[in-house]
Formats: C-alpha cells, structure tokens, sequence
C-alpha cells in the first residue's frame, strides 16, 4: 500500500503545491514598493484624522497582497486562510472591547485626575 | 519532519513513515505552521491592543514622539523587508522547480536582508539609546540640537507642531510601546533568520526536490508573517500624523 502511494504521488508532483509565477511574485513586489512609497508620501498631506484611516487601509492591501500571493493563500486549501481570518476576527474582537472598557470609563478617570489633579499614570 | 525511519525500503527516505504521500505530508505540515503563525497573531495583538488604547487616549503623545523617529531608516527598513519576502518567495519557486543553485542563492539573499534589516535597527535603537529616548521610567531625553534632527528627519518633520512644540506629559509611554512592538518584531527575524540559516544549510545539501520542499515554504510562510506585522508597525509607529 505504501509503495503504491508513494508511487502515485510520484505521478501528481505537480499537484503537492501551485508553483508561482515569476511575474505575479514580480508584480507583487513591485506594487507593494509603490503601495509603501504611497503610505509615505500621504503623510506630506494634512487630512486631519482622515491620515490614519488612509494609511491603515494602504497596510491592509499590501497584508493582503503578501498573504494572497508571497503566503501562496489564494492557491492553498481554504482552511488554512480561514484559520488566518478567525485569528484577525479575535484580534478585532480583543481590542474593539478593551477601546470600547477604556472609552467607558473614561469620564471618570479624567474627573478622577481633575479633582486630585494628576498625570496620567505610567 | 526530519529523516524517516529506513525500515522500509520502499518508502521514500524524505517521506515520514506516518504520511502515505508527500502531498498529504506536505498539507498537514503547512496546516500545522499557520495554526503556528495564528498563536503568533494573537501574540503580537497584545501589543497592537496596548497601542490603540494608549494611543486613542493619549494620542498627544504619539504625535508628539513620532518626530523622534526617523521615517528615511523605517521606511528603507519596510523596503529591505518587502525585498527580502520576495526573495524567499522566489526561493519557494526554486525549490519545486528543484533548482538548487537558485534556491541557495535566494536564501542567501534572504538571510542578508535580514542582517541589513538588524542593522538598521540597531543604529536606530543606538541613537534613541544616545538620546535618552527610552522606555517609560527611563525616559530622559537630552536636550536636541535641531540641526542635526532635520539631517536626519528631512524636512516633512520640521514643519507643523515640530519639535518644539510643548512636550505633553508621559512621552516615555510611547517609547515603552516603541521598543516593545519593534523589539518582539526583532525577535522574530532574529529567529526567522535561524530558520533561513536552517533551511539554506539543508538546501546546499540537496534535501528537498519537487516532492519534499515543505521546511522552505514553511519557514517562508513565518519570513512573510514577520514582513505582515512590519507593514502594521511601521505607518502605526513612523508616520503619525
């Protein structure tokens, strides 16, 4: 039984993994280098607030061009992204919750420091 | 993952005498390091939940201390990164085509980029350790010699607020979150690089072939999540606005 296995997957060498095409990883590289000098140059322009959003959202299509393309997760078996995206929807899950603890508590911590009239802690 | 027992002498020796196909060996290994690279997400998200906090309710002293960094280091450092997650990409494809020279080529590559990126870092952490630029208790910054930052910071920095804006109160938290994101990120290429160094010493062997490449696209996936997590820190970190 082994040697028939070990035979027949002599037979589907190609199938262990998709092979990736020099020009995808090329052109992958070569927009992540252009998507990066873009989240520098946003920063030569004041929008405010608007900064963080953009350049979050410049990180997330590069995270993703690397996981999709360089971590082969486009061509993989889909269970190996979806544990990757339950991970990202725990790593949301923890801090929205803790922003969402301090932001609560907030009023009376800074009535707290007002009154006694004290820094911020360490 | 290493040699199999040669008891059986049809069994091929670079396949685990618990798999029956190295595609099956090749799929559970893979599935086994992204469970890995998960409990390393979730490792890392402590440290980003630390960020977002103190920054959503301090954020006068992010804006304040980013200036002490230098955009030019951090953002040749993301492009040593990105280079270097290309490299190992491509070394991927070299070992599946079975071209050996390119592989230990590539891998080579990979390593450098790693040592480059280090070394950066390590004249960045020498010039915040010069300045007195630490970690909250530590935090005891000599007094700037503008000419020099502006050198060194180019001009985009030196308009706004600058450097002589009113320093807020507790700078030093932003430093204590500073050196605990970028030096944990550190950790990971340092031990990403022995990994590399691993895989490229197997590789000068001839270990892997079409069928068995699996340590060098495992090894890459973690060379990419440790790229992933550089492309969060370093606008989170750089370039605050």
């Amino acid at each position: 039984m082994t040697t028939e296995a070990a035979t027949a997957s002599s037979h589907d060498d190609h199938e262990i993994a998709h092979v990736m095409p020099l020009p995808v990883l090329f052109g992958v590289f070569a927009t992540l280098m252009v998507l990066t000098f873009l989240t520098v140059a946003a920063t030569w322009v004041n929008l405010g607030w608007f900064n963080l959003p953009i350049a979050m959202a410049i990180a997330t299509v590069k995270a993703t061009l690397v996981a999709l393309y360089f971590m082969h997760l486009r061509y993989d078996a889909p269970f190996n992204g979806l544990a990757f995206l339950t991970a990202l929807v725990f790593v949301a899950l923890f801090i929205l919750v803790t922003l969402l603890d301090t932001i609560a508590y907030k009023p009376s911590v800074d009535a707290y420091r007002d009154a006694n009239s004290v820094s911020a802690p360490q | 993952m290493s040699a199999a027992p040669d008891h059986d002498e049809n069994h091929p020796h670079d396949l685990a005498h618990h798999f029956d196909t190295h595609r099956q060996q090749f799929d559970a290994g893979k599935l086994g390091m992204w469970i890995f690279l998960v409990t390393e997400i979730l490792l890392f998200s402590g440290l980003f939940c630390a960020y977002v906090i103190y920054r959503a309710n301090h954020p006068e002293i992010f804006i304040y201390a980013h200036q002490f960094l230098d955009k030019n280091l951090g953002a040749l450092n993301t492009a040593v990164l990105i280079f270097s997650s290309l490299t190992m990409a491509w070394a991927v494809r070299a070992a599946q085509l079975e071209q050996k020279r390119a592989l230990v080529r590539l891998l080579s590559i990979t390593l450098a980029c790693g040592f480059v990126f280090l070394g950066v870092k390590a004249v960045e952490y020498h010039h915040k350790w010069h300045d007195g630029l630490l970690w909250a208790s530590q935090y005891n910054p000599k007094h700037h010699d503008s000419a020099e930052h502006n050198e060194a910071g180019h001009g985009a920095e030196s308009d706004g607020e600058g450097l002589h804006g009113e320093e807020p109160k507790n700078v030093g938290l932003f430093f204590s979150i500073y050196f605990m994101m970028t030096g944990l990120h550190a950790v990971h290429v340092i031990a990403g690089m022995g990994a590399i160094a691993w895989v490229l010493n197997r590789a000068r062997k001839g270990h892997f072939n079409r069928r068995y490449f699996g340590p060098v696209d495992f090894v890459g996936l973690y060379w990419h999540l440790v790229d992933l997590i550089w492309i969060y820190l370093f606008p989170l970190l750089y370039l605050i606005h």
